[in-house]
């Protein structure tokens, strides 16, 4: 695009920004000479420019615009209707710019509507009263009463305006002179080549340290303080004022109220509070989005607030403010709060949470519900909020960054969401610490503490069964060793946590330990993002050169916590006061193996059931009696190809191999996709023998294969085979347990065991469970909780007489003879020790082969 | 029956009749990259490994402040290969913003060829190198495999490697 007509869209798109504002402004203050003049003036130089230019569409609405505007100077009353013309004309001519800005031309197109619409409005005075600049002094007339008022504001503005009126404006196009705009690329660059230097600067500084030259080390250390503070303005450059993402946001106000029939007063402060660039345009939607659901949702309509007794106008206020790294941002509003028991019902209706788990709840805990997916309170749907989308939105853009979002309110009085966000994503302090060797960078943000074992006696680091525990105070905190989390622990070598470092991590209310080998120091990284081929590996954030020139990768706590199995548990004694909503109980994560074969949608089976991979010559099958067989480690294993539609011809195939111990069978597929790992939900579809159902997979349906069926159809002479039935299914343990420590232990047990778990906290939740009929197999109970426990739940199956009663196995810690007595007394299955898993799988086996032989 | 499958092989314009390539090594087998895409070649430094990342992605090189995702041609090819020490020889690719490092045995001369006497995969080539060849020319000096730099770095041609590595009997 010509260098003069790109100058011109990014000038004129900040201009008519303002233009946006000022309006607004106007609107409210109809009789302020310094917004008109401001308005006028920058209308006034759009039009020109775009003369200049030779684009005639732009050029002839400015000129429309300005009319109109040129008789508010001249004492017209601003009117609403007027106003909305004027943004509406404001609004074309941003869509033409965009379209400049892409296609270098000013797109096809006619006016006509909104410019007769202009005429119309300026019709009743003068017309060619818009081709002079008016005298500024001319008086206007003003409401009587008003005066006084009217006056102080207008000095306010006076001087409070960035450009106030004619008289300045030769000072400000001198200020304009001293700036250029620089594109971002530009600066990013400049970014990598001051990382570059300081790299250098580094070697340098390990070469002087090596040889003795004294004016040599006096140079160095003025390159060394010049490289420090070139790094600190490139950093700067990339800064910028808050405000720059709030332009939009009076515009959005006024057009809210003219939507909703509400009065709304936006006021703004710190909005020179400074922060990057990146981070700046992350939050934009948030705010976005905060506003309408103030607007929409806290402030009453003017009526309401009348009968309420408040101001029939409402205010939202945003603040910003820095706070020791991180800056904090505040949107209030003066309506009703949120009502606690609306949220608590919508909680229920949509099945985020029991009633019985609500009581417990703190409202503060209950408000945050309002982040759930899909949450709304609205009655109806509106256009401007109520469709449940945005606070969800809100507060994973705001995660994403590193921030948090939180809301406090008074019943009747208000509400505020106060955002957290760091100052700048591109330089995190981070803590380096080693384990197995490598080198890594962990975010400072989320390190709590740092605990050293072996020198300390309060903290102690015990061994539960496998799983480490620490001390620390009053609290237990689960540990684990960061090589064994990453997959890189060499057993052999592998030193014991209490060797090394425990450093804790406090993510929200989740608390645990990573075991590392070494801590070294805190250092400023520059965060560089990760190739888009490793991105799906959450336990990383990004990458960093560190000052002595090695790749490090940066951990991300966050990814750390979901890979440690969601299992960690809080405080010692604290009852989990986050439940996971209630729909996630049945669907844990699960890895599949996805491919295709044949024609239509790609296929998935789970990887669990998958026990190798081989690649095999299509050509080496061999068929016996119709069916196909390859000879793999001396034996003769059937074949089958996963779609009829598939063409085996020749070549090399990956064929899944998947046994149950006894049959081993291989199925051929075309190409092996990917490995996913996530929360599926397997839709079963009709009687398709094969298939267990279909998911959706990377957004994708994908058929789900029942190994379990193709094992068999591949023996068909195998006694289990010629049942033809469905694959036995796996056994289904109702786990209860309070603690959520001991859940979280258990749980993965069970299922490493190949059950199937459902994992409950409460008696009335697993009571509630069985009532509706779901099938168990058996019950592990812990019967040591205070209040109601699994001793109660046994004698409510006892009390109901039910006819298939799952057995239930008891779980203490304490063990006693008080514990087993009662246990015989409700003819329970067993009784065994929360530590002692294969005790516990020893006993469920023979507990299910028992229930099995009495039916 | 057939089924697709994305190994055809794109003729260049007609305007360059010939397309110049740079020739890597691999297991004593010829490979070309096309000049136009190779950004350049270094001798790797110190390579940091990516815990849980595909085998292939041998890790993470600092090249000159820039951050270079290291790929084992070997390992994609799925041959013998060991730990990339420093001192192995990177051809370095810039593919959507991001610096990528291919590591390979050695590297050659250019070579200029007509883009006619491309011959496209021959039936009988694996299917895995099939997937990244886009045809083969033969030179006086033995074939040059062309390779398909974008189907290298698709993400499927790392992912499925990762079952492999289970060493579970059946």
């Amino acid at each position: 695009m010509d260098e003069i007509l790109r100058d011109f869209v990014t000038e004129t798109a900040d201009s008519i920004e303002s233009v946006d504002r000022e309006l607004v402004r106007l609107e409210q203050d109809p009789n302020d000479e310094t917004i008109l003049a401001n308005i006028f003036r920058l209308v006034h130089t759009i039009k020109g420019t775009c003369g200049f230019l030779g684009l005639n569409r732009l050029e002839s609405l400015s000129h429309a615009a300005e009319t109109v505007m040129s008789q508010f100077r001249e004492g017209k009353a601003v009117t609403t209707d007027a106003v909305d013309l004027i943004l509406a004309t404001v609004d074309r001519i941003k869509l033409i710019l965009r379209s400049i800005e892409e296609n270098a031309v000013e797109p096809d197109g006619d006016d006509g509507d909104l410019i007769r619409s202009l005429e119309r409005t300026a019709g009743d005075v003068l017309p060619g009263s818009d081709d002079e600049i008016v005298d500024v002094s001319e008086p206007i007339a003003l409401p009587e009463p008003e005066l006084p008022a009217v006056a102080a504001s207008k000095a306010a503005n006076a001087e409070n305006a960035p450009d106030a009126g004619l008289p300045k404006r030769r000072s400000s196009n001198a200020a304009q002179s001293q700036s250029i705009r620089v594109p971002i690329d530009t600066i990013e660059s400049l970014m990598t080549m001051v990382s570059e230097l300081v790299l250098t600067r580094n070697q340098l500084v390990e070469i002087s340290r090596r040889a003795e030259y004294p004016e040599f080390k006096t140079a160095l250390q003025r390159l060394s303080s010049v490289t420090a503070e070139l790094q600190e303005r490139v950093m700067k450059t990339r800064m910028q004022p808050i405000s720059t993402a709030w332009q939009k946001l009076p515009r959005l106000v006024r057009d809210l109220c003219a939507e909703l029939g509400k009065d709304i007063e936006l006021e703004l402060a710190g909005a020179d509070t400074e922060l990057d660039r990146q981070v700046l345009e992350l939050v934009k939607d948030p705010f976005t989005h905060l506003i309408r659901n103030a607007a929409d949702h806290g402030i009453e309509m003017p009526h309401e607030r009348r009968r309420l007794g408040k101001s029939p106008r409402g205010t939202i206020r945003i603040s910003a403010q820095h706070e020791s790294g991180t800056i904090s941002i505040d949107i209030a509003d003066d309506g009703r709060g949120i009502d606690i028991g609306r949220v608590a019902a919508k909680a229920i209706e949509r099945g985020l949470v029991t009633p019985a788990e609500l009581e417990r709840m703190t409202e503060e805990r209950i408000a945050r519900f309002i982040f759930e997916p899909g949450f709304s309170t609205m009655a109806s749907v509106s256009h401007v909020s109520g469709r449940g989308v945005g606070m969800d939105v809100v507060r994973s853009n705001i995660e994403l960054i590193g921030g948090s979002v939180d809301v406090r309110w008074t019943k009747g009085q208000g509400a505020v969401f106060t955002i957290k966000i760091p100052l700048t994503l591109a330089i995190v302090a981070a803590l380096i610490i080693e384990t197995a060797g490598q080198r890594f960078a962990l975010p400072q943000s989320a390190v709590v503490e740092l605990v050293q074992p072996l020198a300390s006696a309060e903290h102690r680091l015990e061994k539960v069964r496998g799983s480490w525990l620490l001390r620390l105070r009053e609290t237990q905190i689960p540990v684990v060793r960061l090589a064994s989390i990453l997959g890189i622990e060499d057993p052999q070598s592998a030193p014991t946590p209490q060797e090394g470092f425990v450093v804790v991590i406090k993510l929200g209310k989740r608390v645990f330990g990573l075991a590392v080998d070494a801590v070294f120091h805190t250092e400023e990284i520059v965060v560089k993002p990760l190739s888009g081929l490793l991105r799906s590996l959450s336990v990383f954030s990004g990458n960093t050169i560190l000052g002595d020139g090695a790749v490090v990768l940066i951990l991300d706590p966050n990814g750390i916590l979901a890979r440690l199995g969601d299992q960690t548990g809080q405080g010692r004694g604290e009852r989990d006061e986050t439940p996971r909503p209630r729909k996630r109980l049945h669907e844990e994560k699960s890895s599949f193996l996805v491919f295709r074969a044949g024609f239509g949608e790609a296929k998935a089976v789970s990887l669990a059931a998958v026990t190798r991979l081989e690649e095999v010559d299509m050509a080496s099958i061999e068929t016996v009696a119709g069916r196909k067989f390859i000879q793999y480690r001396g034996e003769l294993i059937p074949i089958m190809q996963a779609d009829e539609g598939m063409d085996l011809g020749s070549g090399i195939r990956p064929v899944l191999l998947f046994s149950d111990g006894q049959r081993t069978a291989g199925l051929v597929v075309d190409e092996i996709v990917d490995i996913v790992e996530d929360h599926f939900d397997v839709k079963p579809v009709g009687q398709m023998p094969g298939l267990l159902g279909t998911a959706v997979i990377r957004e994708r349906a994908t058929e789900v294969l029942d190994i379990g069926y193709w094992l068999a159809s591949a023996h068909p002479d195998h006694p289990e085979g010629q049942a033809a039935g469905p694959a036995p299914r796996s056994r289904r343990i109702m786990l209860l347990e309070a603690a959520p420590f001991f859940r979280g232990m258990l749980a993965p047990v069970l299922k490493a065991a190949g059950y199937e778990v459902v994992a409950l906290a409460e008696v009335d939740a697993a009571i509630g469970l069985l009532e509706r009929g779901e099938p168990f197999d058996a019950i592990v109970a812990d019967v040591e909780a205070p209040g109601r426990n699994g001793f109660d739940l046994a004698e409510e199956l006892r009390a109901g007489h039910r006819l298939r009663q799952p057995p239930v196995i008891a779980l203490s810690a304490r063990g006693g003879s008080s514990v087993v007595d009662r246990a015989r007394r409700l003819e329970l299955a067993d009784v065994v020790s929360k530590f002692d898993r294969p005790g516990l799988l020893d006993a469920l086996a023979e507990t299910l082969a028992d229930a099995e032989a009495l039916s | 029956m057939t089924f697709v499958t994305r190994l055809a092989f794109e003729p260049t314009e007609s305007t360059s009749l010939r397309t110049d390539y740079v020739t890597v090594f691999i297991d004593g087998q010829r490979f070309g990259l096309e000049i136009g895409s190779v950004r350049d070649v270094f001798m790797a430094g110190a390579v940091t490994k990516v815990p849980l990342a595909p085998p292939a992605v041998a890790g993470l090189i600092n090249l000159r402040g820039r951050v270079v995702t290291a790929i084992c041609m070997r390992k994609l090819l799925r041959l013998p290969a060991e730990r990339p020490a420093p001192g192995a020889m990177v051809v370095g690719i810039e593919r959507g913003g991001e610096s990528f490092g291919f590591i390979v045995d050695s590297v050659g001369e250019v070579v200029s060829v007509m883009d006619g006497d491309c011959q496209p995969n021959p039936l009988n080539l694996d299917p895995r190198w099939a997937s990244f060849s886009r045809g083969i020319h033969w030179l006086s000096e033995g074939l040059l495999v062309v390779l398909d730099i974008d189907a290298m770095l698709a993400p499927s041609a790392l992912a499925p490697a990762l079952p492999l590595a289970r060493e579970t009997e059946p």
